[in-house]
This record gives C-alpha cells, structure tokens and sequence, in this order.
C-alpha cells in the first residue's frame, strides 16, 4: 500500500485512452445521477421501496440491470470459453429462474405489502423472532454476493490500468456506489440501474455484432468445433488451441469438463463418469433455478411494484430483457475460443477466460475501433459490478435500517431517524463489503457466486414456497428448515473448496479430504452441487416439524392467505391492516 | 418491539372470508401455477435426459449450431417467454373472474 505512488507511476504507461475514457464516463455519469436523485428522494418510502411508485418499464429494467452482475456479464463468457456446452446452463437457469418466481412468488408477496423479507417473515408468522432469523439470512446471502462483486472491480480496473494493484478498484467502486445508495437509497439506484441495464445491453451485443461481421455468423464459429460424432470438422479451420484447452468433442459436448470433473478425478472411463456428469447438471440446475427465486436482493424489488399485478407484468419483462442480453455471453466465449485461445494459458481472472470480453475486440479488430469496442465492453463491466452491488448495498442496508434499527433496536424511531441511520448503515455496510472484497482475489468469480445460490435455493425458497401455498407451516418448522438446510449446503460446498484451495499450496502431502472425495466421487459431486438433497431437505424438515407443532399456527392464517391470493380488487388488505393496527405489519 | 395483539379478529361471516372462497382461490391459482411449472420442468429436465440418452441425435448440426446448442442457448428463452406470457393472460383473468364472483355473491 505504501509504495501506491511508484506503482500508479509505473501504471500510467500502457493505459489506452478510449478504454479508460469509457469506464471513467460510465463512473462519472453514476455518481452525477446519484446526486441528482438524492433531490427528489425524500420520504422513508423513497429511501426503502421508492415511493413503492415504479412503473412496469422502469422496475423491469432496474431488476435486469441489478440481476446482471460481473458473473453475468464477464464470467459466463469466461466459463463458456473454458467448459464449453455444460456451462450454457448457467445464463439459462439465471434467465428461467424468474419463471418460478413468477408463477408461485411474485404475486402473493407483493400483495401482501412489506418493506422487506424480514417483514414478511415476521407478518407471515406474527413471531418477531423470525423476524430477526431472516434478518441474518438477508445480510449472509448479500455479503456472499458483494464478494464476486468487489472482485470483478478489482480486476476491471487492473485490465483499464495495467500495474494498478487490485485493491484499489475494489475502494474506488465501493466507495463511489456506497455514496450513491447513502444519497438516493432505493428511489435514487432504481432509475441509475434501469440506465445501466441498457449500458450492459449494448455494450455486449454492440461489439459482437462486429465481430460477427468480421468473422462470421454464430453457426459458423460453432462449426469451427467439431462434435464426438464428426471424424472432422465440417469446416477445417486453422486453430491452435494451447495444451490448457479442453478439446473439441469435450467443449461442445453435454457432460464435459465441468460436470464430469468430481468423477474424472477419480479416474473414472468417459463412460463411467457420464452418469455423474448428469446428476451434477440435475443438481447445478436446481440451484440455479430455485436459487434465483430466493435471493433477497431481487425479492426486494417486488415491493417497488404499484400492485400484485404490476408485479407479474415486470417479471414478464425482466425476462425478455435478461433473456436477450443471455444469448450473447455463450456467442463470445465461442468467439473467445476460436479467436484468442491464448487467454487460455493465463491465470483466472481478466487474464484468463474471465477476460474474454474485455479483450477480444482490441485483439481482434484491432485500432482505434477494436479500441473503442473494448472501450464499450469496459464501460458494461463498470455498468455490472456497480449496479449489482448498489442493490445489494440497499437489500442490506433495508435489512439493518428498517429490520434491525427500526423493528428492533428502537421500534419507536421516527421516520427521519430510520433515514438517517439507512444512511450510516449503508456506510457500515459498503466499508464491510470493501473490506471482505480486498480478501477474495484468489476465488473464481462463478464459484463464489455459487455459494449465494446454492444458500438462497436451499433457504429462502422453501420458506417463500410453503409460507405462500401451504396454511399448515409454523415458525418453529420455517426455521429449521431454512437454518439446517441452508447451513448444511454452505457446509458441503466449503468442504470441497476446501479440498481444492489446499491441495494448490505446493509442498504440503495431498490432505485427507481431498483424497477422500478423490476416492467418492458421488460424494464430491453431491457436496461441490449440493441443492439436489439440501432443498427436498429443507422441505421435509419444514413439514415434520410445522406438523409437530401444528398448536403454533397463527389463529388467522386464513386471513394471511386472503391476503396473500385475493385479488388486491377486493381491499382485504386494508382491513387485515385495520384489524391488526400496531401489530407490526 | 410491538406486542402482538392479543384481541381476536373480527368474525365475518361474508362469502370472501368463508373457507369455500380461500379454498377454490388458491386452488384454481395453485392449479395454473403448476400446469405451467411443468412445461418448463418438462423441457428443463428433459433436455439433460436428451443429451444423456441419445447424443448422436443431440449433437447432429442444424444451421452450423450442434441441436443440444441450439435448444439450450437459444431456443430455450423464447420457450420461456410464451409460457409466462400465457400465465400471466390467464392469472389476470382468473383474478378478474374471482372479483366478479366474490362481488356477485356479497
């Protein structure tokens, strides 16, 4: 840190003006629209659930823009150029999880009105205890998704200025979103992130659509790569792929290298590892779908809608809008792979496969224009991490400000003193999201966004599931499920990260855990995939034990699921809010 | 930390808040939710089956894409958009049905 002038002096050669020009309008422009909207936002509402006013287009594209992080728009390029087919189910099962949301979620907990989970949770089951249990899932599964976050600062800003060491993106972007979320809260970030979603989608699609025309269509570039069904390639093209590469028939074949890795470790034949490879697609899909349906930030978002039927319509959206933009990362790891094969010699991170879309343009269009072009990809990286952390810093900040501070600490504060501590809290949080950032530049970015979902299906999921659809659930069974359920996948997961992280410290004999899951590989895969038992366990353990003890089910459940199903047409919200003034809801 | 209340709600004794109109409600809901849930589980679930099962059929090319690429990468979102689309036609329709008949029968 102390040597920071000599490094930023060595730094400055080697910058190109047009990337860095990109990225600096992109930062300048959000802290600009920060300032702005923290004019207009004024109210508690504004600062929680903005003004709980946004219209369909706008919340549609501020969820896309939010949802869209560094994993989305650097990471699954990296992945698909590294593992090729097995790694599609990534940006599919990110897009589709919004189906389940929509079909069993959305509508009911927006009719139900609540500023938060937390609220939700504790309204649900009358027990300000659940209160503060999902309080603690909130602020875990955020810090989890803040890492990746801070992360991808980090390495963006190293690849705009060569030499600059990784910390100082990591301050930079969180400083500059935490500043934006303590000014606007939740009304100033919603406008910011709609117009980064559109950044985003530009600059992905943009810069492709050149590449495309200098080097031919997407069936072209897949054509380049041949299937374990073709002796040869139906286009022979020149390619010299690096050692590190998986080869063809692997890349574009299901079961390759990321699925089958547990059981090729093994030392299992390819045919025996196949049916490993498939229960790991199973599992990774059911993270990926339920997880995405449980991850507190997006929940949030829900209550920014006017009503239950605006919050279906936005969902629809969103999923137009993240699902166009996710035709394009797998596109460029294709062209990754065909175009620039030597990121695969290069370390993870922007040097690596996770590089992809950063470089590719300058490389391979070269120029002023291959500039600009990564000047555009640059400024969409900027657009990811920081609007993916300012929600991520509002759903926490939301989470101690109006769950901890004004539910618990002081219940009598007044609206003013619960903005005022949003604002500090949101300080508190972004200091600690900066803090556990400068730790994980060692992690893939995919991996640690992983952990969130794999803790998000296994715990909120179930929970928002069954507290919607089944009237039979108490507290008691809600929280252990969601407790052992959740606690139990992230358990399994670090065991195999642990395994891994040990074995790369040379000198040390190969631990015992690792060669334990060397010898099991159903075990390697069931803990590094671990949503196939965690959520049915979850599930069951919420059934038994709300069934054993059916005597705490809240007296007027019945009118908590009116609330929750009725058309919002008939006002029974109004009068349960009548009916139960003080309550809490 | 506010005191749950310990006073019984009002009894009603109206069609909305009978247990006949809760239990058709969330019935017919429930009902559309998984019908379209599993369309998408169908395919979801199916296409792994697909490529685990018969490969050389997965893997033949349709317009330079190999077809396990171009069902998951490409035609899987539009898949996806339709069913939501249709969800949300009939969700909208079922609400306004159960206004009319909640009103009707007040």
């Amino acid at each position: 840190m102390f040597h920071s002038h000599t490094l930023l002096a060595e730094a400055s050669t080697g910058i190109d003006p047009y990337i860095l020009g990109f990225s600096l309008i992109t930062v300048l422009i959000t802290i600009w629209m920060g300032f702005r909207s923290a004019k207009s936002s004024k109210s508690a509402s504004d600062f929680f659930v903005a003004g709980r006013s946004v219209s369909v287009g706008w919340n549609a594209a501020a969820i896309s823009g939010e949802y869209l992080s560094a994993a989305s728009f650097m990471g699954i390029a990296g992945m698909v150029m590294s593992a090729g087919y097995d790694a599609i189910w990534y940006p599919v099962c990110y897009a589709c999880g919004y189906l389940f949301l929509l079909l069993f979620i959305a509508g009911p907990l927006r009719r139900f009105g609540a500023y938060t989970i937390p609220d939700f949770a504790e309204g649900r089951f009358d027990s300000p205890l659940f209160r503060k249990i999902a309080v603690i899932f909130v602020l875990f599964i955020g810090f989890f998704y803040t890492m990746p976050q801070m992360k991808g600062a980090g390495l963006a800003l190293a690849f705009i200025i060569p030499g600059l060491p990784y910390w100082v993106g990591v301050v930079l972007v969180g400083a500059v979103i935490t500043l934006n979320v303590a000014l606007g809260g939740m009304k100033g970030i919603t406008l910011i992130q709609a117009c980064q979603y559109w950044l985003k989608m530009f600059a992905i699609s943009i810069p492709v659509f050149v590449l495309l025309a200098v080097y031919g269509g997407y069936g072209k570039q897949l054509e380049m790569n041949k299937t374990p069904h073709e002796v040869v390639a139906p286009i022979v093209v020149e390619k010299t792929l690096p050692a590190k590469a998986p080869k063809d028939e692997n890349w574009t074949s299901p079961f390759g290298p990321m699925t089958s890795k547990p059981a090729k470790s093994a030392g299992l034949t390819p045919e025996a590892q196949r049916p490993y490879a498939l229960l790991y697609t199973y599992s990774l899909i059911v993270a990926l779908v339920c997880g995405t349906a449980g991850l507190p930030h997006i929940l949030v978002r829900f209550y920014t809608n006017p009503d239950g039927v605006a919050a279906k319509r936005t969902t629809m959206w969103v999923m137009i809008l993240i699902g166009v933009f996710y035709l394009f990362p797998p596109l460029w790891g294709a062209l990754g792979r065909n175009h620039m094969p030597e990121l695969y010699n290069g370390l993870a991170g922007v040097k690596g496969t996770d590089g992809t879309i950063l470089r590719l343009p300058q490389k391979a269009i070269g120029g002023v224009w291959g500039n600009v072009l990564s000047g555009i990809t640059c400024a969409g990286a900027f657009a990811a991490f920081m609007s993916t952390f300012s929600g991520l810093l509002v759903s926490m900040t939301g989470a101690l400000a109006h769950d901890v501070y004004g539910r618990i600490l002081r219940p009598n504060s007044t609206p003013a003193e619960r903005m005022k501590m949003f604002k500090v809290f949101a300080v508190v949080c972004g200091a600690g999201a900066i803090l556990l950032g400068l730790c994980v530049e060692g992690f893939e970015i995919n991996k640690l966004v992983g952990w969130a979902f794999a803790i998000a299906a296994t715990s909120y999921f179930p929970l928002l599931f069954l507290a919607t659809w089944w009237r039979g659930i108490t507290m008691a069974g809600a929280a252990t499920g969601m407790l052992i359920g959740g606690f139990a996948s992230l358990a399994a997961v670090v065991t195999t990260m642990v395994a891994d992280q040990l074995n790369l410290v040379e000198g040390v004999p190969q631990n015992a855990l690792a060669s334990f899951y060397k010898l099991h590989p159903l075990l390697r895969t069931l803990a590094e995939q671990p949503a196939i038992w965690g959520l049915p366990l979850s599930i069951t353990l919420m059934i038994v034990i709300s069934k054993a003890t059916k005597a705490s089910i809240p007296s007027d459940v019945r009118m908590k699921m009116l609330v929750l199903h009725a058309p919002e047409a008939l006002g029974l919200k109004q009068e349960y809010i009548q009916e139960h003034q003080g309550a809490g809801h | 930390m506010n005191e749950p209340t310990t006073k019984q709600p009002p009894e009603h004794h109206d069609f909305i808040h009978s247990e006949a109109f809760l239990h058709s409600l969330m019935k017919r809901q429930l009902k559309l939710s998984i019908a379209c849930a599993a369309a998408f589980t169908v395919l979801l679930l199916g296409v792994p089956l697909m490529n685990y099962f018969a490969p050389a059929f997965m893997a033949q090319r349709v317009f330079g894409f190999p077809l396990s690429w171009l069902v998951l990468g490409v035609l899987f979102f539009p898949f996806v958009w339709i069913i939501s689309w249709q969800f949300i036609r009939r969700s909208l329709r079922l609400e306004n049905d159960e206004v009319r008949e909640a009103q009707s029968r007040k």
